[in-house]
């Protein structure tokens, strides 16, 4: 039997109860248990959800934290150094990210007679997959692939990682929204940055103000509805 | 904590309040009475968390950094976190200029809080990176270490950093042969027991324990026992403090 000590979506803190019982699955690394009781270990919403087969799946969905690269992840990234056969990359985590120089070119690369700077320099903005990442080693991006890239033109904004989830919403609902009311084109980066192209700078403006208040209201309901409201006023206000 | 100087004020006098006779501390508090005690978490902005905490006349700050790359490279765990503490008395935090230069005695409490820290932070998480936490004692009336453990355990918690447990301190004393709870300056000066406990309240662990002076073995005892006390009022308003911060957020967009 199990009992759960938690209302879905309630915000729990570390150390807070959440369910006792034998009957649950455990889904995030920050539920703790001892004995036969599970604890929360950070700030974070609560989600519960039971299976078909009768047990629980209780999980957290973190408010604050870093990000925590995992493969398969879009990351926006910050090439900040140059080696001899690859990039690091500022990936907003507390891992740098390196790109090798195969995961760049499709020919050969003779270290000797070319140089990395003429494809990506210091200071260059890319969307990039990470491909491999193990804990004992740096994470591995790649930016073979579509929409993967350099990044030419945009704005770039910054967010917390722990509220990108909110932000794409269910099955990419808040983003869709956003690119349709808007007519924007949006790259949302795990890593908590985002990228924003627009026809014009109004609508930029409009979307990246959307993005934080979708950053500052994360914890909320009914924010998808609330977001809409924001751009349909600010678009009549801005005449746009 | 200074020595003694001067003559010793009286600290406690006896009051018959409802045919009984109690203890009343200099300040008008009851023996198990704790100061009154004010938190507010978030207060920096450039810090990825930070907490502000007041025991009474005592005002230190906090703030978290991290999990961030660890620098030195070499400092650097290849299976946890390092965390790092730096426990810091402002040279305006006292009666008398000190020092900005770390005394001995930062030194030692900045090693008795990361490693009280250390016992509940799921450093596992978070492989090769490394966990700064900075506490600034802003005026210091007695009992620093242990509010600077509270508001380290705060900053923690608002940066999103997992922990087993928040972590809530207080200190107990002997004045004048009378145990007392959250001792302050002058207490603490002519005490002849001054004992600092931290705990994590939900895991039942005492994570630091010092004592300065002598208490009998009863005494020690009864002195846990008042600190058990005060730390679980701490730590409730601990939660509550941290839950209030995303409560005004929700209010604000408009429910």
């Amino acid at each position: 039997m199990a009992r759960i000590y938690v209302s879905p979506r309630s915000i729990v803190l570390p150390g807070d109860i959440l369910a006792e019982g034998n009957d649950i699955v455990v889904d995030s690394p920050f539920i703790e248990r001892k004995g036969n009781q599970y604890y929360a270990t950070i700030t974070g919403l609560a989600s519960i959800q039971q299976l078909d087969d009768g047990k629980y799946k209780i999980s957290i969905i973190p408010l604050e934290g870093a990000y925590i690269p995992k493969p398969g992840d879009i990351v926006i990234g910050l090439v900040k150094d140059i080696g001899l056969t690859h990039w690091e990359v500022d990936i907003a985590s507390p891992y740098k990210g390196i790109l090798t120089v195969q995961e760049v070119l499709d020919r050969p690369f003779n270290p000797a007679v070319d140089s990395l700077k003429k494809y990506l320099d210091v200071g260059d903005y890319i969307v990039a997959k990470v491909v491999a990442f193990d804990r004992a080693r740096d994470p591995l991006l790649s930016i073979k692939g579509k929409g993967l890239g350099r990044i030419v033109e945009g704005s770039i904004v910054e967010i917390k990682p722990s509220r990108v989830p909110r932000v794409i919403g269910k099955k990419g609902s808040m983003v869709n929204m956003i690119m349709q009311e808007t007519g924007c084109e949006i790259v949302v980066g795990q890593n908590g940055r985002i990228l924003v192209r627009c026809p014009n700078k109004d609508l930029e403006e409009v979307v990246i103000l959307s993005i934080k208040k979708i950053e500052a209201e994360a914890h909320t309901t009914g924010l998808t509805e609330r977001v809409r409201e924001f751009i349909r006023r600010e678009k009549t206000r801005r005449g746009v | 904590m200074g020595g003694a100087t001067g003559e010793k004020p009286a600290l406690i006098r006896w009051e018959e309040r409802d045919g009984q006779k109690v203890a009343v501390r200099h300040d008008g508090r009851l023996a198990a009475q704790l100061r009154p005690i004010r938190m507010e978490v978030g207060v920096l902005s450039n810090a990825d968390g930070s907490a502000l905490v007041e025991y009474g006349g005592t005002r230190v700050l906090a703030a978290v950094y991290g999990p961030r790359e660890a620098h030195p490279r070499h400092m650097a765990l290849p299976d946890r976190a390092v965390i790092r503490c730096r426990y810091h008395m402002a040279p305006f935090s006292t009666a008398e200029r000190k020092t900005p230069a770390p005394t001995r005695r930062e030194v030692e409490l900045s090693k008795v809080i990361r490693e009280a820290l250390e016992a509940v932070v799921l450093t596992e998480l978070f492989p090769r990176t490394a966990i700064d936490v900075y506490m600034e004692v802003l005026q210091s009336d007695g009992g620093t270490r242990t509010a600077a453990i509270t508001a380290a355990s705060l900053a923690l918690a608002d940066a999103g950093i997992a922990m087993r447990d928040l972590v809530a301190g207080v200190a107990v004393g002997k004045v004048d042969g009378v145990l007392v709870l959250d001792i302050d300056e002058i207490e603490d000066n002519y005490a002849e027991a001054d004992m600092p406990v931290a705990m994590a309240p939900n895991l039942g662990k005492v994570l630091l324990l010092q004592l300065n002076g002598v208490l009998t073995h009863d005494e020690f005892v009864q002195a846990m026992e008042l600190a058990r006390k005060g730390i679980q009022t701490i730590y409730k308003l601990q939660k509550e403090v941290l839950r209030k911060k995303y409560v005004e957020v929700t209010e604000e967009g408009g429910e």
